[in-house]
């Protein structure tokens, strides 16, 4: 079993000029490669600051962060935008596309920014876009997709570049059940693929469809739970 | 990702906002424009005055009444005296340098022919004064020396103030009597338009300089003298010819201060350039200032605009673009903004300066050199402007942006 994430002990707080508030109280967590992670627990008890550690695009106070064999806790801000751009892909509740843009270039995106060139980032893209079933839709604009197929769009544009792990923060949190289900369906084929996925939701049937549910309350793991489909033990 | 790529990104973004990148570009393009025009109307004002001064004869020299200095208590006191005469002109006709004289007077009066008038400048002068301004009549004769002798009241017209009295161009001016201040004056001649279509020349009276000092002015006074040399090369001798010559007349000891002026087309021609040159920095100065106007209103948008595309930046930060990205995107969009607007200002700016020339009556002047320099400047406001903001956006956090709304 191939270790993907491993987080030791790590801490996250929060300074305003009075107050402090520990969002992450030394966390200790490891992921395998192939793994589909679902990460519960109410609001405020760190999950998201979880997930933007887990994204780079947050720093934790203290402890260490492997991701892939890189010490990334302490990166300076242009490897970690690299790494974002190279091991990790992104989905949002909010779908977060380019507005005006259409859906082949949103998702072309993070292979403008890895310098890829514009011939082969089209093909890859186009490809992105039909693992998601969408490529009757690659020149429509955001504005003219429905909210399931603008989150598709967003799964494409974080599957484009390959990355090491695929991060979605709430992805169905603005979706019908329907298109809920259409996500989660793409979820569950890249997790077959051999993905590795970690997923935010505070819907248990969303959850249901991951292996290992950790259950998080203030600011630490209460709960690591593998689902008796899983095929392997968490580490 | 590569500097084609950035412009790429930019060139979206820009097309993306059609009506507010118009607008942003509009300062830019005002002022690039007003540098233009405002240049091209200074240079084209200083090449017509250049060109008349120069079409009145390159050996001309014109002999004022000097001011002189009266020296009572210590203190200095400048005076004009009317030092100049008929006299003085006949004086003159003796120079072996010298071709011909002109002495003249001016006034400005109104001139009546039934129902028409016009106001128009009046001058009093003898028989060389088309030989020595390098004019030509279009209809009629000039006035004879006898004319002048004889105080007649005859004149000779410019264009301008036939077209003003008659209501066209009509030759049957000729013979008829026009009225200045009362007095009939039998129409003669008129003078060919000026080919500089400078209205002053075309809107005068020439009469005899005896009918004009008794009838008009009142006065024994000449207001100037010109005098033509007899060639270019004379100009020196024919100067020092006018000063022995008008100091015997005057009767001016060695020690005494010449109580005249001479003047040439040089000393005439650098003042006016000076002049010119000084007309159009300050227009050009005005015209910068609107260009700087113009910049600010670019930093202004693309203020506006980081904001607007605070989600934007938070997504491409969260796909992987690095600070350097983002800067290099709104410098970018902000440089592409300045010139494409300085490119039409240009545009704007001929165009403008073909459409005044039309209404200046001489053309306007575009020059390279006010052409790089809008550009330029331009792009340097780009420049200068966009980087405040670039820099702004390059450094937003990008949790924050994925969450502002």
């Amino acid at each position: 079993m191939l270790l993907l994430i491993t987080l030791q002990g790590i801490t996250k707080i929060y300074r305003t000029s009075k107050v402090e508030v520990t969002a992450l109280q030394g966390i200790n967590l490891h992921i395998a490669k192939g793994e589909f992670v679902a990460i519960m627990g109410p609001s405020g008890s760190g999950k998201s600051t979880m997930m933007n550690i887990l994204g780079c695009l947050d720093t934790p106070t203290a402890g260490e962060y492997i991701l892939d064999g890189m010490k990334v806790a302490q990166a300076s801000r242009k490897t970690l935008a690299d790494i974002r751009n190279k091991k990790l892909g992104f989905i949002f509740q909010g779908f977060n596309l380019l507005p005006r843009t259409t859906a082949l270039e949103n998702v072309e995106l993070p292979l403008v920014y890895a310098g890829v060139k514009r011939k082969e980032r089209r093909e890859r893209a186009i490809e992105a876009l039909k693992a998601v079933g969408l490529e009757e839709r690659i020149r429509h604009k955001p504005q003219e997709l429905s909210g399931g197929q603008q989150q598709r769009v967003a799964i494409a544009r974080a599957l484009v570049t390959g990355p090491s792990v695929i991060l979605a923060d709430e992805p169905t949190g603005n979706l019908d059940s329907r298109s809920s289900e259409d996500v989660m369906a793409i979820f569950q084929k890249l997790h077959e693929q051999g993905n590795t996925i970690v997923l935010v939701t505070h819907e248990p049937d969303i959850a249901a469809y991951a292996r290992r549910i950790i259950h998080f309350k203030d600011g630490r793991i209460e709960r690591d739970e593998v689902l008796a489909k899983n095929m392997e033990a968490p580490a | 990702m590569n500097i084609v790529e950035s412009i790429r990104i930019a060139l979206k973004a820009i097309w993306a906002n059609k009506v507010r990148s118009f607008l942003t570009m509009l300062g830019i393009i005002i002022g690039v424009g007003a540098v233009i025009i405002m240049v091209a109307i200074g240079n084209g004002a200083s090449k017509n005055i250049a060109e008349q001064i120069q079409g009145l004869g390159s050996n001309l020299l014109t002999v004022y009444p000097g001011y002189f200095l009266y020296e009572g208590d210590g203190v200095g006191v400048m005076r004009s005296a009317p030092t100049l005469s008929l006299e003085d002109a006949a004086a003159l006709e003796q120079g072996e340098h010298i071709q011909a004289v002109a002495p003249m007077v001016n006034t400005y009066e109104e001139v009546f022919l039934g129902s028409g008038n016009t106001q128009t400048s009046i001058y009093g002068t003898t028989a060389s004064y088309l030989k020595v301004r390098n004019k030509e009549l279009q209809w009629g004769r000039f006035f004879t020396d006898q004319e002048v002798a004889d105080y007649k009241r005859v004149a000779v017209v410019g264009s301008g103030v036939v077209e003003s009295i008659m209501g066209s161009m009509d030759p049957g001016i000729i013979g008829k009597n026009i009225k200045i201040r009362n007095v009939p004056f039998q129409v003669i001649g008129v003078l060919q338009g000026s080919s500089t279509g400078f209205y002053f020349e075309d809107n005068t009276v020439l009469i005899p300089i005896t009918a004009a000092q008794l009838r008009l002015t009142g006065s024994k006074e000449v207001q100037e003298i010109n005098v033509q040399a007899v060639s270019a090369d004379d100009m020196q001798s024919a100067q020092e010819e006018i000063i022995s010559l008008l100091r015997k007349a005057h009767k001016l000891g060695p020690g005494q201060e010449n109580d005249f002026e001479i003047s040439n087309q040089e000393d005439i021609l650098k003042a006016m350039e000076e002049a010119t040159r000084t007309m159009t920095m300050l227009l050009g100065g005005i015209a910068a200032i609107s260009l700087l106007v113009g910049g600010i209103g670019i930093m202004n948008i693309m203020l506006v605009s980081v904001t607007e595309r605070t989600r934007e930046i938070g997504i491409r930060k969260a796909v992987g673009a690095k600070e350097s990205n983002i800067l290099w995107q709104f410098l970018i969009e902000a440089v592409i903004l300045s010139v494409i607007g300085g490119g039409v200002g240009i545009l704007f700016g001929w165009g403008g300066s073909a459409l005044a020339s039309r209404f200046l009556g001489f053309p306007a002047v575009v020059t390279l050199s006010s052409v790089v320099l809008a550009v330029t400047f331009s792009a340097l406001i780009g420049i200068v402007f966009g980087v405040f903001p670039a820099r702004k956006a390059s450094v937003l956090n990008p949790i924050e942006s994925l969450r502002y709304e």
